[in-house]
């Protein structure tokens, strides 16, 4: 936590810096206030000589310091604002670009929807815990302490008051939090039990109703609130302690300032009453004001915890060194004879035992169609994974044309291998900034999609027979997530998107289960026609689709088993035939 | 420019006025539903509100004991022991105040708790009486909401926001008039001087509502950019675009630090605020009192007491506006929660009472006619007759209506006319629980809940004690082995951590149907989420849970129903044709069609 602290610019540094002078001078400010009330408690008692002229000039003073301290706490805040939005808007970005750099692996590890949380929530966190501390974590001890040591100044007995206040107010605190802390942590897991109670019961309502469930998910459910309404009730009741204490303390301070103040006046203690009684009116303030920064302090740090847990779960992606770095290569781009070439290759994830890929050796010639089947977890999707360097091989090499890919840098390799995934991702935005994302490198350096790539791309994905119907074509709108395209839509949009950039080796993986029989058809018989000369891989599970493939291998537990022509396989492979029979079961046979 | 902010303050105005009267609306809801625990909210009420006055006649006694403490300065020998007297008697008014208000805390946090648990009881009864219709047409997330956030902000603002409401405004009223009491002058300064800060703090809460709302809108930008590319991370990534990404990322990001730092200041601003409020008043008093107290209109401990009375009139005002906001919050929330608690429940069926005993599992369709909005039939005109134990397939296009049949079948949807009999008797005339009970069901998506193994395959049937029926059924579908895999076999809890593919959970829910053992089977897309070798393993398990059950077959992949004694082929709500796998081949129309495509390359 207290590394994210390290983030702070040079400037926002000169800017806490200078706040603590204003809080150091606001603090003055707020505590020369009262001492003009022992000047008009003298005046008015007789204690000392002056009229009303006197008075009003006073009040004067009063009304000037009043008003200076609370611009000082104005510009307090305002640095405050300032410097924790410009941390956090750094930390973001940070965090962003982080996670930007991360493979797969990573963004398995944290998954998506952590490394969602930790990015947004987890720094608004922090933001909202730093503004709060830098205008009071620093003030409450200098108030408390400057406070005390002008009250030590004039009375040992009245300063021993007030810290006695003090001393209450945190020993009470402690004591709640003490007490309730377990049970304040249990309130979220058990919200969350309970919402995974009702939520079982709303995604299953249909098999609860058929098998008459109602009331064993109600008894579920009333146990979990149960439990959840038990322990809120009593971490409610620790809390409704601490106001009216504070509420108390308040009230209760100003009385025991002037009872000992009187003790102390009556036994003769104090050499001039009349100064002492000016002083007493003087405490009495101070004392609420210490009370109340003191007050302020708690509220905040009740927020450290949390703000302490984000941080952290910040600084875990922050220290996390991405597994799949791009090479720093000068090499010109050529891409030589193109063939892709595994050499005794393993994959296994960090962390397991088994490998999900065991030798691997294979060679795919430049603009042949290559496809890969099996069961699922046969590692057919990591193999072809390996390519783009979505994973990186634990052990032998995958090279593209001679060169290893982890010798090329990672806008080189994409540019040569387009990579289309199961599911389509679709960006909000038009389908023209879809399909044209991201940047291309050729010899000549970057280079932009033009519109009628796009289009080409389009008719090639059997895309452009629904884009050309929508009023705006190409810039028609995406919406988040493409929410607005059905799955067999979003997919042929996705497959248009490779297709633009034009690589000269394709990998589809598993991209086709989700489109019917007869778009899958229509559109491998344009991909072979359109893209004649590029190196397709195919990974399937339906044989028709792979079935006139020059290769294909069959894999089964990280391993290929066997590979040839589809003829040959059904001959030679009993997986394969295992495969194929499943899909293509003879007539009346059963 | 000027103009468009008058349309503006004109739609606030509009707004405004359509929420007040929702408001009482809300609250009269509220209230009336509350009514269990009017007892202890009144006297938690009580207590709060007595607490604040012994507070107020606490601090009133501060003026006498001001003026001997200034007598005993001036030498009166008495002073000390009036003082301690004094100092007794706010010791008193004070224990007892934090005492009632302990009290009244402790009581308003079981209203709370009470209040809180009964409503999810009841939401969560609700959704038991509820068409399934509404499920549909609702996404989970929504009620899911009602059920936690909704409910809390309700009963948290149902009695912490009125405890508070009602202590601040009896401490504010009482403070009115104990300062009137000792001087009137000095009650008009304490008042007019916190009115001004109050009326400041506003003005700067509605300027500054405009950050707020742009702050919240680049958050919620920021948000879904963020939400977009870490789940296209891949496609970012392989496309090389995280250039772009970046870039239009960062540009998101400084217009959010932009809304952020001021509205960050605004809010930092209210703390400030409060205490320039606080020491104004206090300077006001410092001031005006002195200039009383030196022409000896006054004694000095009326101005002592003021300068601590100022503040407990200006406190409370804070408390008051706070607790209105979260009336306001809670009124909105009440409004999703007694909306749920309103919307139209299933048919009352306590009158059907018509049990089918050994049922065979004849099923009819009789002129079946269904639309889920009126006006948009779904199902037409669907008859047909099954004979008991036959083995029915469905197929069609989506939104052919195969799945709406199934849905009426299990009286999860009423007819809008027709009829369907089972064993010669009409769904009409029995119960839903009735027509529940004779089916066995397989979903596409298998859903298993945090429990054991044991206690998912037993689902509701826990009078099977048998150890040996759930084995059976567990080796009939081919998980038993896997069950013996898992650390704690039959006892082992499913829940994210353990490991339970798509495939093996689709097999754990056929053996909850086997164990189930109902005359009538509906297994709707069972195999379509697992790949092709593990289907057949899922096919072998089919098969054996349909022997001598009368079975409907909804499946994508037509190579699954061959064996199926009766396809029906859907489109458009109607059976287009019907008949045996070959029959419906040779034949050549739709079917045929069908099944061709998907070996066609």
């Amino acid at each position: 936590m207290l590394r994210l602290f390290t983030m702070f610019s040079k400037r926002d540094w000169l800017l806490l810096v200078i706040a603590c002078g204003l809080i150091v001078l606001g603090v003055w400010l707020e505590l020369t206030v009262p001492e003009f009330l022992r000047e008009i408690t003298l005046i008015v008692t007789g204690g000392r000589d002056g009229d009303i002229g006197d008075v009003w000039r006073y009040g004067g003073l009063m009304v000037g310091f009043a008003v200076a301290s609370m611009i000082t706490t104005v510009i307090v805040a305002f640095i405050a604002a300032i410097v924790s939005s410009s941390h956090s808007a750094r930390i973001r970005q940070r965090v962003f670009g982080k996670v930007g750099e991360f493979s797969l692996g990573e963004m398995k590890k944290f998954s998506i929807a952590s490394l969602i949380t930790r990015s947004t929530n987890d720094v608004n966190q922090v933001n909202i815990f730093t503004i709060m501390a830098i205008q009071v974590l620093i003030r409450a001890p200098i108030m408390a302490i400057w406070a005390i040591m002008k009250i030590v100044g004039v009375s040992w007995e009245l300063s021993i008051v007030t810290i006695i206040g003090i001393a209450l107010l945190v020993i009470v605190m402690t004591i709640i939090i003490a007490v309730g802390v377990t049970k304040f942590f249990k309130i979220q897991k058990l919200t969350d039990n309970l919402n995974q109670v009702a939520r079982e019961n709303l995604t299953g309502i249909r098999v609860v109703r058929a098998y008459n469930a109602q009331d064993f998910e109600q008894n579920k459910f009333d146990k979990a609130n149960k439990d959840l309404t038990k322990n809120n009730v009593t971490v409610n009741r620790a809390l409704g302690v601490f106001w009216p204490f504070f509420g108390f303390l308040m009230s209760a301070m100003t009385a025991a300032i002037y009872w000992v103040g009187s003790w102390v006046i009556d036994s003769g203690r104090t050499d001039e009453p009349m100064y002492f009684f000016g002083d007493l009116m003087v405490f009495t303030q101070y004392s609420s004001q210490v009370i109340f920064s003191f007050m302020m302090l708690i509220m905040v740090l009740v927020f450290f915890p949390r703000a302490m847990v984000s941080g952290r779960r910040i600084m875990e992606v922050l220290r996390t060194k991405p597994s799949v770095v791009g090479a720093k290569s000068e090499v010109p781009l050529k891409m030589g004879n193109g063939n892709i070439e595994f050499r005794n290759v393993n994959f296994k994830y960090p962390g397991a035992e088994e490998n999900v890929l065991s030798n691997i050796n294979l060679s795919v010639k430049k603009g042949s169609r290559v496809a890969f089947i099996g069961g699922t977890g046969c590692g057919k999707s990591t193999l072809v994974n390996l390519l783009p360097r979505i994973y990186d091989a634990t052990c032998g090499d995958v090279l593209i044309g001679g060169r290893c890919v982890k010798d090329m840098s990672l806008e080189e390799l994409n540019t040569h291998v387009g990579y289309v995934p199961q599911t389509a991702t679709l960006f909000s935005g038009t389908i023209k900034s879809n399909v044209a994302f991201g940047h291309l490198i050729s010899e000549n350096g970057a280079r932009e999609i033009t519109d009628d790539e796009v289009v080409q791309a389009l008719k090639t994905a059997q895309a452009w027979e629904f884009v050309s119907k929508l009023e705006d074509g190409i810039n028609s709108e995406v919406s988040q997530v493409g929410k607005n395209f059905s799955g067999g839509q979003k997919q042929r949009l996705a497959i248009a998107r490779i297709l633009a950039r034009k690589p000269e080796i394709i990998i589809f993986d598993d991209t086709f289960s989700a489109l019917d029989y007869k778009t899958d058809r229509t559109l491998r018989t344009a991909l072979a026609k359109d893209l004649a000369g590029a190196t397709i891989l195919i990974v399937a599970q339906r044989v028709g689709t792979i079935k006139d493939c020059d290769q294909i291998y069959v894999m089964d537990k990280g391993r290929i088993v066997s590979f040839g022509r589809h003829e040959e396989l059904l001959k030679k492979c009993d997986v394969y035939k295992e495969i194929n029979d499943s899909q293509f079961l003879k007539e009346g046979g059963k | 420019m000027e103009e468009n902010e008058l349309e503006q303050v004109k739609e606030e105005t509009v707004v405004e006025n359509a929420k007040k009267p929702s408001f009482f609306v809300a609250w009269k809801k509220i209230i009336r539903y509350s009514r269990p625990w009017y007892v202890p909210t009144a006297f938690s009420f009580i207590f709060a509100a007595i607490a604040a006055i012994l507070l107020l006649l606490g601090t009133s006694r501060i003026e006498d004991m001001v003026d001997y403490i200034f007598a005993g300065v001036l030498g009166d020998p008495g002073a000390h022991t009036r003082v301690v007297e004094i100092g007794i008697v706010l010791a008193i008014f004070y224990g007892s105040m934090l005492v009632l208000n302990f009290i009244s805390q402790f009581l308003i946090a079981g209203v709370v708790g009470g209040i809180g648990i009964t409503l999810r009881r009841r939401i969560s009864h609700k959704v038991n009486k509820l068409p399934l219709g509404y499920f549909d047409k609702t996404p989970v997330g929504d009620t899911l909401s009602r059920v936690t956030n909704d409910t809390d902000t309700i009963s948290q603002a149902m009695s912490f926001a009125i405890v508070q409401f009602v202590a601040a405004v009896t401490q504010a009223l009482g403070a009115i008039v104990f300062m009137f009491i000792m001087n009137w002058l000095l009650a008009v300064v304490a008042i007019v001087t916190s009115f001004i800060g109050f009326a400041l703090t506003g003005i700067i809460m509605t300027k500054s509502q405009k950050h707020f709302d742009k702050q919240q809108e680049d958050l919620a930008k920021v948000n879904s950019h963020i939400e977009e590319y870490y789940t296209g991370h891949t496609v970012v990534r392989t496309c090389n675009a995280s250039k772009q990404v970046s870039g239009e990322f960062d540009e998101l990001n400084k217009e959010l630090y932009n809304s952020n730092w001021k509205s960050g200041f605004f809010s930092g601003l209210m703390m400030p605020i409060m205490m320039f409020m606080a020491q104004i008043g206090f300077v006001a008093i410092c001031i005006v009192g002195g200039v009383l107290v030196f022409n000896g209109t006054i004694g000095f401990g009326v101005m002592a007491t003021f300068m601590i009375f100022v503040r407990l009139f200006t406190w409370p005002l804070a408390d008051i506006a706070e607790s209105l906001q979260h009336m306001q919050r809670a009124a909105a929330a009440s409004t999703r929660v007694f909306d749920f608690l309103a919307e139209e429940e299933m048919e009352d069926e306590s009158n059907l009472t018509a049990n089918l005993e050994n049922v065979k599992g004849q099923v009819e369709f009789t002129n079946v006619q269904f639309g889920y909005k009126d006006g948009v039939p779904v199902i037409n005109n669907f008859s047909v007759s099954i004979p008991a134990g036959s083995k029915v397939a469905i197929v069609g296009p989506t939104g052919a209506g195969k799945t709406t049949l199934v849905n009426l079948l299990m009286k999860f949807y009423k007819v809008s006319g027709g009829d369907i009999k089972i064993d010669g008797v009409s769904i009409n005339d029995l119960s839903r629980e009735s027509v529940a009970r004779l089916f066995g069901m397989v979903l596409q998506d298998t859903w298993l809940f945090e429990g054991t193994v044991r206690e998912n395959l037993l689902y509701n049937n826990a009078h099977i004690v048998d150890h040996e029926v759930l084995k059976d059924a567990t080796k009939a579908a081919g998980i038993h082995h896997f069950i013996k895999t898992l650390p704690k076999g039959y006892e082992t809890i499913l829940d994210e951590k353990t490991s339970v593919s798509a495939g093996e959970r689709q097999l754990l829910t056929i053996a909850r149907a086997m164990v189930k053992n109902a005359p009538l089977l509906i297994l709707d897309e069972a195999t379509s989420s697992v790949d092709t070798r593990t289907e057949i393993l899922i096919q072998e398990a089919m098969d054996k849970l349909t022997i001598n059950h009368t079975s409907f077959i909804i499946a994508h992949r037509l190579s699954t129903i061959k064996n199926a004694d009766i396809i029906l082929v859907m489109n458009h709500g109607d059976i287009v044709e019907s008949g045996r796998h070959e029959e419906l081949l040779d034949k050549g129309g739709f079917y045929a069609d069908l099944y061709n495509s998907q070996f066609a390359s």
